[in-house]
Order: structure tokens, then C-alpha cells, then sequence
């Protein structure tokens, strides 16, 4: 068995597969507030990334095992997949935040909640830091203590940065 | 002795129960819950997460706001509901249709019910290891009781043995109660739970190592440590052993169905892997072979516990329509509707095979032996 | 039982999550109770178990023929794992017996001793 399928099957997505599909980089690099990245690729049942869409860009589902399937094009960032996705698996990444870097809007359910301004180390799929961000907002959209995070960090890292850990 | 009376006997407050109880007296039948534990709500009060499913699951609504819901929905016609907390039903006597029940640790009564729906849920696995007797070696639904029912910290260093969804949910509780899970072993080659949910451990550092088991517990009166190693392809122990320093060792290697009641009730049981362990045959209306007892959730075979709302509600719903209570025609389709969308994924293909050795179309068609 | 297999006796402080992110913890009103002669606190109606969990102990009782320690196992009422003594009656659940103020828990050394009926 290979690396990848051993890393894939222990939760760390490798490559493009289905229900984890990037945008278009074109249309991804105008999206004024980002577009949403879902990586959700087992049939499990569940929608609540479509039924919380509030655009239509999260396709319904025809049945609810189905993996998500996004029209980038309708999306505008506004997080609400994010924090209602149960898997965590919703993100948003907002290309055109400045030259050089890029603003993340990730669902964030842990302790200490960090604060606006507060710098954060930026975790790839294996809980490596790999950069430092800085937090630009935290917002409840819900009202349901699952928050999203909105962190700057450096668009190279755009498919690697999932998580942040907060250090006191 | 005391004997309580009821129409339904509901034994079990969980999510199965629960949703038994609330759609059995909607539709005005009398109801009795039995629950063991000092609160009800089962498993769902222990879950921090939001569920999946549909909005007819309460998909995207944590689980302990479910048991919420479910609660508000009996008090809403809590004429018809009565509730028995601290309350286990220890046996079931044929001769005469006696439940045996015991309130705390020596207050006994008896119950009579005309039917009743067994919604007892499961127990947890145990694997042999040496030191598997030691304290510090818990199940992981008693780690998630300690820690989101009572708010009390578990241990400093976690070491979780099995990656299905129960692992895996817990290792993110405990991370969120601020406990180190050390690692997740898991013997199979890949997660057995879903797989957005090792993604969330895994980006905060956790490591799941597949194809790895436990070999011993460390320890003296209590867990000091573990000792893990690799698995081959015939599940062997291969290679060198590593030391995982922790005192907590959470097993979370599977469930069996509780059945006592329903062996003791004569109803017709099988063992079906797939579902876990042995339950009870039963059909559309999740009765089993006693015409009287009905069974749902865990009880009835492993599964989501939207999957254990949903035949709670079936066999409610069965129970009061066999008592002659008027229920809504073409509900029972509905709710196998809702099944069936749950259990058309991955994992529901599995129960799907289950069922289709259990599940009885006509019981005239079911030989004696 | 010693201070390594027990670490919480004597020490007075409770292992309790103050902060979570999603869940409070309504807590019942805090008590006192006594295990093996020494006091310690607890929050009534929460199972004898937990309290003791939180201060600190693990071992709850000794078996009968090996005198392996055994602790808090499965918090449904259904292994017999953490069976003690309570208020002198033995092979109490104490993961689902509530915490009242001023019990008596004990260690239990093998299969305890039933108390004799009262007239």
C-alpha cells in the first residue's frame, strides 16, 4: 500500500477526489470574500452544507449520501457552511485579502478562543505548524459556539492551512 | 411488592427510547420509561458534536441539544409519560408477564405493561491485553461521562485503541475538555469511522496509526503507560514495541446489544455480525416474535443514533397502533423512508446486509428452530 | 491505598473542567463525604464515582481472590468494576449511585460483608 492512500485512509486528504474539489484559480483569485472549500470525500449521510447555503452554491442533494458539489461561481464566502458543516470539513479562502496573503475563514470549536489581532500558529492536515497567521475577526455565525476564525496568513499556504493552534 | 402498571413499557431513555416514548404518547397511548441511569438522554447527552443526517434528524444540532429536544417533545404530553430514572429493569418473568425492577440499589417493585419496546442500547467491547483489568483502563462511553456529562478531567495523557466513529468523536472531546490524546491505534488498515471526523484530529496533531494495536498496559495499582506495536496482514504483532507514556487507555473497539429482556421475553434471536452481536429478529414495525415486545436503537443492532431515533419512532408508533391507538397512515413509510436514505452510505451498507438476515417479512414464514 | 495509586488524597483540589468550549456544567451543591475516614468534596447527585474520580481516586476496590485494583470502567451500571462499600452496605454501583452528603464510601476487599437485616 502506498503513503498516500495510508495517509488518506488515517483522515489526511491527498490530491483532488470527489467531494473535495478546488475552484476554478481564476474565478477563485476574484471572489471578493472567498470561496468555499469543502474536503468531504466519503458518502456518509448528511446536508447540512446545502441546507445551510444560503446562494444555492452547495448543490442539493439528490441523495443524502452524496458528496458536496459546489458552483464556485455562486458562492460569497459568508461562512454559514462553515459553521454548520458537523464535520468541520467547510472552508473559505479569500484570495484577494492583499499581494501576498490570503484570508482564511476557518469553523474553530476549541479552547482558548483567540482574539482579533492575536498571532496564531497555522496547522497543515497533520497538525504541523507550518506558518504564523494573524487573526482578523471571530465571528459566531450561528450563535452556537462553533466560531469561525478569519486569519491572514501567506498564500503559499492556501492548500495546506487548516487549523490554528492558539498559544497563550 | 409494588406493581406499577403501564400501557408501554419503554426500558431505556436514550435517543431510541426517547423518540419511542414521545411518539407513543402523541398518539395517546400511556407510557412508562425505565431509565438505569440518574438522567435520561443516553448517549446523545454525552455528545458535543453537531449530527449528521437530515433536518429530520436534527442534522447540524449537537447531541446533547437533542436529548433536549426530545425531552421538550414528551413534556409536551407528559400526561400520558411517566418517567423512572436510577431505575434498572433487572428481569423479565413469561410465567406471568412480571417485569422485576429495582430503583437505586435495594428498592424493588414489579411492572406489568400490555407492550413493551426494549431500547436498552449497548454495552462496550473489551480486548485482551495484560493489565487490561487496571484502573486507568476505561471504556470510552465512561471517559465522555466523566468528562461532558459531569465536567470531571479525565486523565493528563490519553491513549485511544480504535479509530470507529466513537474513538475518533472522543479523541476530539477530550482535546476539547484540554486532555493530550497521545495517539489513536487502530488494527484495521483504514479509520472505521467517518472520515471527516479523523481529519479533525488529525490537522491538530494527532496521530492515528492504522494497522496498530495494544500490546500491554503499564502499571503498578494504575495505568502508567502502554506498550503499542504494529499489526501485519493477519493481524499479528510485527516488530518492535513502543512505549506510549499515558494514564488513560480509552477502549473504543465496539458496542454489543444489551438483549437480556428479550432473550428472557422468548423472543426469536440471531447473531448477526454486521449488527454487532445478537438481537432480536423483528419486522417493519420493529416487533419481534412475542406479538408484546418491540425493540429499537442499539438493542436492535449497532448503528448511527439517527438511525436509533428513527426506530424508536417506528416502534412507538407499532406499540400504540396495536393497542389501537389512531396513528397518522403512512407514517411507518415515511420513517423506513428516512432509514433507508440513512443507511444508503458507506457504512449503512453494512447494516443494510445485517438486516436483510434479520428482518421478517411474515412470521408465519419463520420456522420454530 | 497509597499515595501512587491514589494521587488525589489529601491533596484537596478536584480535577475539573472549569472552561469548555461547548459545554457548562450545572454542578449540584457541594458536599461533603467520607472516603475510607478521610473527607473529601463532591457536588450531591453526581455518582459516587465521578466524585471520587475528581479527587484524585482511582482504585475502588480490590478483588477477591487476585486482589487486583479495580477502578471506574464502564459508567452504566453493567460491569461491577467500580462496586464499594457504601454507608456499610457492599457492591454498590457507585457510577450510578448519586452522591449524598456526609456518605461513607469505602474501599471494597473482595466480596464485602453483607449487613445483617435490621428487626
Amino acid at each position: 500500500m502506498t503513503d498516500a492512500l495510508d495517509l488518506f485512509n488515517s483522515g489526511v486528504l491527498t490530491g483532488e477526489r470527489e467531494g473535495a474539489v478546488l475552484p476554478d484559480r481564476k474565478l477563485w483569485e476574484s471572489k471578493k470574500g472567498g470561496v468555499v472549500i469543502i474536503e468531504c470525500p466519503q458518502r456518509i449521510p448528511c446536508n447540512p452544507c446545502h441546507t445551510s447555503c444560503p446562494t444555492g452554491a452547495i448543490r442539493p442533494f439528490a441523495d443524502i449520501n452524496d458528496t458536496p458539489k459546489v458552483d464556485h461561481s455562486l458562492c460569497t464566502g459568508c461562512t454559514l457552511c462553515v459553521a454548520s458543516c458537523p464535520g468541520l470539513a467547510c472552508f473559505v479562502i479569500d484570495l484577494t485579502f492583499s499581494e501576498d496573503k490570503a484570508l482564511f475563514k476557518l469553523p474553530y470549536e476549541m479552547l482558548p478562543l483567540p482574539e482579533k489581532g492575536q498571532h496564531v500558529q497555522c496547522l497543515n492536515r497533520t497538525g504541523e505548524c507550518i506558518a504564523e497567521g494573524t487573526v482578523e475577526n471571530v465571528t459566531q455565525p450561528k450563535k452556537d459556539r462553533t466560531y469561525v476564525i478569519h486569519i491572514s496568513a501567506p498564500k503559499g499556504i492556501v492548500s495546506e492551512f487548516r487549523t490554528i493552534r492558539v498559544v497563550k | 411488592m409494588k406493581t406499577l402498571s403501564t400501557e408501554i413499557l419503554v426500558i431505556g431513555g436514550g435517543a431510541a427510547g426517547l423518540s419511542a416514548a414521545a411518539e407513543a404518547a402523541a398518539a395517546g397511548a400511556k407510557v412508562l420509561v425505565a431509565e438505569s441511569d440518574l438522567h435520561l438522554g443516553g448517549q446523545l447527552v454525552k455528545q458535543t458534536h453537531k449530527f449528521f443526517g437530515s433536518k429530520d434528524e436534527y442534522a447540524g444540532t449537537r447531541g446533547f441539544k437533542i436529548a433536549d429536544i426530545l425531552l421538550s417533545e414528551i413534556d409536551s404530553c407528559k400526561e400520558n409519560v411517566e418517567i423512572h430514572t436510577n431505575t434498572t429493569i433487572t428481569g423479565f418473568y413469561s410465567e406471568d408477564g412480571t417485569f422485576t425492577a429495582m430503583r437505586g440499589e435495594e428498592k424493588y417493585f414489579h411492572i406489568k405493561a400490555k407492550k413493551t419496546i426494549v431500547a436498552t442500547g449497548a454495552q462496550e467491547r473489551l480486548i485482551p491485553f495484560p493489565n487490561n483489568d487496571l484502573p486507568g483502563v476505561y471504556g470510552a462511553g465512561a471517559v465522555q461521562t466523566l468528562m461532558n456529562v459531569y465536567g470531571v478531567v479525565p486523565g493528563k495523557r490519553v491513549l485511544m485503541v480504535g479509530a470507529g466513529n466513537i474513538g475518533l468523536i472522543v479523541s476530539y472531546q477530550l482535546m476539547q475538555a484540554g486532555v493530550e490524546v497521545a495517539a489513536v491505534v487502530e488494527a484495521a488498515p483504514r479509520v472505521g469511522g467517518y472520515w471527516v471526523h479523523a481529519a479533525k484530529i488529525r490537522r491538530m496533531g494527532v496521530p492515528i496509526l492504522l494497522r496498530h494495536s495494544i500490546r500491554k498496559a503499564v502499571g503498578d495499582q494504575v495505568i502508567t503507560g502502554a506498550y503499542i506495536t504494529a499489526l501485519n496482514d493477519r493481524f499479528e504483532p510485527e516488530g518492535e514495541e513502543t512505549y506510549v507514556d499515558c494514564d488513560v487507555i480509552c477502549i473504543a473497539v465496539g458496542l454489543s446489544p444489551t438483549t437480556e429482556i428479550l432473550s428472557q421475553a422468548g423472543c426469536k434471536m440471531m447473531y448477526v455480525p454486521q449488527l454487532c452481536g445478537l438481537v432480536a429478529r423483528r419486522d417493519r414495525t420493529m416487533k419481534t416474535s412475542n406479538p408484546d415486545f418491540f425493540t429499537a436503537g442499539d438493542a436492535s443492532g449497532i448503528e448511527e443514533a439517527s438511525a436509533a431515533m428513527v426506530e424508536g419512532r417506528i416502534a412507538g408508533l407499532s406499540a400504540a397502533a396495536d393497542l389501537g391507538y389512531p396513528t397518522e397512515h403512512g407514517k411507518l413509510d415515511e420513517y423506513w423512508g428516512r432509514l433507508q436514505a440513512l443507511r444508503s452510505g458507506e457504512a449503512g451498507a453494512r447494516i443494510c446486509q445485517g438486516l436483510e438476515c434479520v428482518l421478517v417479512n411474515r412470521w408465519e414464514d419463520v420456522s420454530d428452530d | 491505598m497509597d499515595e501512587k495509586s491514589n494521587p488525589g488524597v489529601d491533596r484537596g483540589t478536584m480535577d475539573l473542567i472549569e472552561e469548555h468550549p461547548i459545554l457548562d456544567f450545572p454542578r449540584g451543591e457541594k458536599v461533603s463525604f467520607f472516603f475510607d475516614g478521610r473527607e473529601m468534596e463532591g457536588y450531591e447527585g453526581e455518582p459516587i464515582a465521578v466524585a471520587l474520580h475528581a479527587n484524585g481516586i482511582r482504585v475502588y476496590r480490590e478483588t477477591a481472590e487476585m486482589h487486583r485494583p479495580r477502578g471506574f470502567f464502564c459508567a452504566i451500571g453493567k460491569c461491577s468494576s467500580c462496586f464499594m462499600v457504601v454507608d456499610g452496605v457492599p457492591n454498590v454501583r457507585t457510577c450510578i449511585t448519586p452522591l449524598k452528603p456526609g456518605m461513607k464510601v469505602e474501599t471494597q476487599h473482595g466480596k464485602g460483608c453483607v449487613p445483617e437485616a435490621e428487626e
